[in-house]
């Protein structure tokens, strides 16, 4: 066996018994939260007969273990449960949740990778000089900023005063593609330049790294141009980290959401989320924790393969 | 003074005021009676209810927790959400109570005994007809043991239900005058089989029907074409749209992307405001919020330490600060102007001199601790700091605690000695303090335990003399505000944005937008 398919097996494993891991962090995290699920649901304005009530129909009364076996064994077969709250199925609700969660991480990532990629190359290519400075600055001043700030900037400017886009990026199955990118657009310009920065310098400070071996200074000296020197030179042996930062942003685009969800009144997973952990309700705040914990494990794997195959040394073992 | 004539025609013209109280006023504005009557006239030409168009209505409030159920709505998108397509017995109006699904209502002499007369042909959005047993299966399902409603308390004091014909005929325990302002709560809205079947099927009586919903995202309405009172439900679709983000929702309006919201924060209400298309509507309501303590607990126990705290405050300060003028000040009980039989009492001032004489007369000399946290009213964090400020002028210490918002309401409000909150009113002074200040009340937050309170509130209920029950109303009042353990610095005003592109608005008492009646009774124009 080669030595990458055993590092990937490695890796693998390794993932599925993080996520085991996490399952049981998760389960207890949620038993030690303070409050009472009967007492979130039915608010200020309960009284003791319709919280007994509530008690008993929800199944507290349970033990801790019985309800982690339970509640594991129903994940093995695709079922995350009914939310207490509004006796939905998790898995159905998740799922709407979760596709548009998705289609906005995706917009998002669609944009603002390659753009960062771009970026960085030309920063490298301008290094120290005015095109390298000004991206510099202003990737770094739009990450400094508060996601939320920019939101409102954004939504006072383009939403509100100019009018191009809505405000509240609401989108449902009716809706067309047109629209629903229409809806989107002031969310994504927001992910865009809060994710920007961190990749872009990423991208620069590695290809800079490889700019001084000395393979580069073959390739100058072959007569290449600047630009492809970096690009079909420096790029591909720096793609290892650079994957890295940009699993690492596309599993932000994905749970880390939460606050340009809320401005922008977004249905994705992250309002959801939100809206059962005040509610108390554990089998639906399970179930995300879950699932983002599953795609941040799944993204960083990715990196890892990515870089074990772009490695040449592992991929032609002697 | 064009303005407010045609603010006053169109207040006639939408029901809300008489013609004779009109001609007054117009008057009083110094117009000759032909003339208001010849702009009341065009006025109501031009202006009447339009039908068709969408109105597209921003709340807060709703969560993807929410349920469809009437018993378990707990705010305000719930309840917008459930008046779009079902309706109690009564709504409250100006002057007194609006029959609805109720033609009229009579009681027996003692109140003990109400008779409720349905009205006839009236038919469900499913096309079956409205009887008494579809209202008193209503009922029974907001009041039987297993019930979760949010109505529950209401529903305790009834000791039997039946029907006869249209006739649903409620015999109580106690005698309550009140019963037909309660029935009017927002929970109670008739379902077929009272909603045994399925709770959650939004089929009513109301203007409106459900044709699409997400929890907590956006429910979409269509006219009913079946609805029996065609003085509402104008707009053929009603889109309402969960914006739970302050900025995000004035935003949302400022668009125009939705035509109204509700809970425009007071912060930037003034801002809003100055939009030419927008008007900013706030209204006093029954809503306040509260410093409360344990009649029970040391130091609380101190009528002494009470009176220091209560003096110690600077309510105008509070109003001025903390609710930006958006609401009036309190008084240490928790009826206002907005109840029907309301007195009024001389204003407790701040007043450091006379906090000092109580403090040093109950013999205490520690520091006080208060609890607080964001979600126990909006800016409570800053009210308790003004309130440590004032206090420590009469020489008070007092100490805050933030408290985490999550859990506030299991661990620390009705559990903690000392904490802020808040109220949200109650149609009638006998459900507030049935509801917090009878000695055995489930949410007796502040443990005030009087014999006397709870003796003229039983006798109140069965007096049908409107005089004498003022009367007690106003001593209960008197009892609380001076022995109570509640500190009332202000009640908070409902804020409402509308665009220009609806018409139709006019001041009901009651909850905020109409009373959650906005989207039925108003109309688009633009």
């Amino acid at each position: 066996m080669s030595p990458a398919i055993k590092l990937i097996a490695q890796r693998i494993a390794l993932g599925l018994l993080l996520l085991f891991l996490v399952s049981i962090l998760i389960f207890v995290g949620t038993l030690i939260l303070p409050g009472d699920v009967a007492q979130s649901i039915l608010g200020q304005s309960a009284t003791p007969e319709a919280l007994a009530n509530l008690r008993r129909d929800l199944g507290l009364n349970d033990p801790a273990f019985t309800r982690y076996i339970n509640w594991l064994t129903g994940i093995f077969h695709g079922d995350l449960g009914t939310a207490l709250t509004s006796g939905q199925d998790i898995a159905t609700a998740i799922g709407s949740r979760m596709s548009n969660t998705l289609f906005l991480a995706f917009w998002a990532a669609v944009i603002s990778v390659p753009l960062a990629i771009l970026l960085g190359l030309t920063a490298v290519r301008y290094k120290d000089r005015w095109p390298d400075k000004l991206i510099s600055a202003v990737t770094l001043a739009s990450i400094s900023v508060p996601e939320f700030m920019i939101g409102y900037i954004i939504m006072y400017f383009i939403g509100v005063k100019l009018r191009w886009f809505p405000s509240v990026a609401m989108i449902n199955d009716s809706m067309s593609l047109g629209e629903k990118l229409s809806a989107v657009a002031m969310p994504v310009m927001v992910l865009t330049l809060v994710v920007l920065a961190h990749m872009m310098r990423m991208t620069r400070a590695a290809i800079l790294n490889v700019m001084q071996s000395p393979y580069i200074e073959t390739a100058e000296l072959k007569g290449l141009n600047s630009f492809m020197v970096i690009f079909r030179h420096a790029f591909p042996n720096s793609v290892a980290p650079i994957v890295n930062v940009v699993m690492l942003n596309m599993a932000y685009l994905v749970v880390g959401v939460v606050v340009i969800e809320v401005v922008f009144t977004y249905p994705g997973m992250g309002q959801y989320l939100v809206d059962h952990v005040s509610k108390r309700d554990v089998p639906v705040v399970q179930a995300c924790g879950l699932i983002f914990a599953a795609v941040y494990i799944v993204l960083n794997m990715v990196a890892d393969i990515v870089s074990i195959l772009s490695n040449p040394r592992l991929r032609h073992p002697k | 003074m064009n303005d407010k004539l045609n603010y006053y025609a169109s207040r006639v013209i939408a029901g809300m005021m008489s013609r004779r109280e009109f001609m007054g006023r117009a008057a009083a504005l110094g117009v000759t009676a032909t003339a208001a009557t010849g702009l009341m006239t065009s006025k109501a030409r031009a202006e009447g209810p339009k039908q068709g168009g969408t109105i597209r209505v921003g709340l807060s409030g709703g969560g993807s927790t929410d349920s469809l159920d009437p018993a378990l709505a707990a705010n305000q998108t719930s309840a917008i959400v459930q008046r779009m397509w079902g309706e109690p017995l009564v709504d409250l109006s100006n002057d007194g109570l609006e029959m609805r699904l109720a033609e009229s209502i009579t009681s027996s002499p003692d109140a003990k005994t109400w008779t409720f007369k349905i009205r006839e042909g009236v038919e469900f959005s499913n096309g079956k007809p409205l009887t008494a047993e579809d209202v008193m299966a209503t009922m029974e399902r907001h009041s039987g043991e297993e019930s979760k409603s949010g109505a529950l308390g209401i529903m305790r004091g009834i000791k039997s239900m039946k029907t006869e014909g249209m006739n649903f005929i409620v015999e109580l325990d106690q005698a309550n005058a009140d019963l037909p302002y309660l029935m009017g709560d927002y929970h109670l809205v008739i379902q077929p089989d009272g909603g045994k079947d399925d709770p959650t099927a939004a089929i009513g009586t109301g203007s409106y029907i459900l044709k699409d919903h997400e929890m907590g995202v956006r429910f979409v309405f269509e006219k009913n074409p079946n609805r029996w009172d065609s003085g509402r439900g104008f707009a053929d679709t009603v889109e309402i749209i969960v914006i739970n983000d302050d900025t995000a929702r004035v935003a949302a309006l400022q668009s125009g992307q939705v035509d109204m919201i509700g809970r425009v924060p007071p912060r930037t209400a003034s801002l809003v405001a100055r939009a030419p298309n927008i008007t900013v509507n706030s209204k006093s309501g029954p809503g306040h919020y509260v410093f409360i303590m344990h009649c029970d607990t040391a130091p609380f126990d101190n009528n002494d330490v009470r009176m220091a705290l209560k003096y110690g405050i600077n309510r105008q300060e509070m109003v001025d600060k903390v609710l930006f003028g958006y609401g009036s000040v309190g008084n240490d009980t928790p009826i206002n102007a907005s109840y029907p039989l309301y007195t009024e009492f001389t204003q407790r001032e701040y007043d450091p001199d006379k906090a000092a004489f109580h403090f040093k007369k109950s013999g205490y000399d520690g520091p006080i601790l208060l609890r607080t946290s964001d979600n126990s009213f909006p800016g409570a964090p800053d009210a308790s700091a003004l309130f440590q400020q004032s206090l420590a002028q009469a020489g008070i210490k007092l100490e805050i605690k933030r408290e985490p918002n999550d859990g506030y309401w299991s661990e620390v409000w009705n559990a903690k000695p000392f904490c802020t909150s808040y109220w949200g009113g109650r149609p009638v002074q006998d459900q507030m303090f049935s509801t917090a200040y009878l000695s055995t009340a489930d949410w007796n937050d502040t443990r005030f335990k009087n014999e006397k309170f709870d003796q003229l509130l039983f006798a109140a209920r069965g007096e049908l003399d409107e005089a004498k029950r003022k009367q007690m109303y106003a001593d209960m009042g008197m009892i609380l505000r001076d022995e109570g353990g509640l500190i009332l610095p202000m009640f908070n005003d409902f804020i409402d944005g509308v665009s220009d592109r609806v018409a139709g608005y006019a001041e009901t008492p009651g909850y905020e937008l109409m009373d959650y009646l906005a989207p039925v009774k108003m109309w688009v124009v633009g």
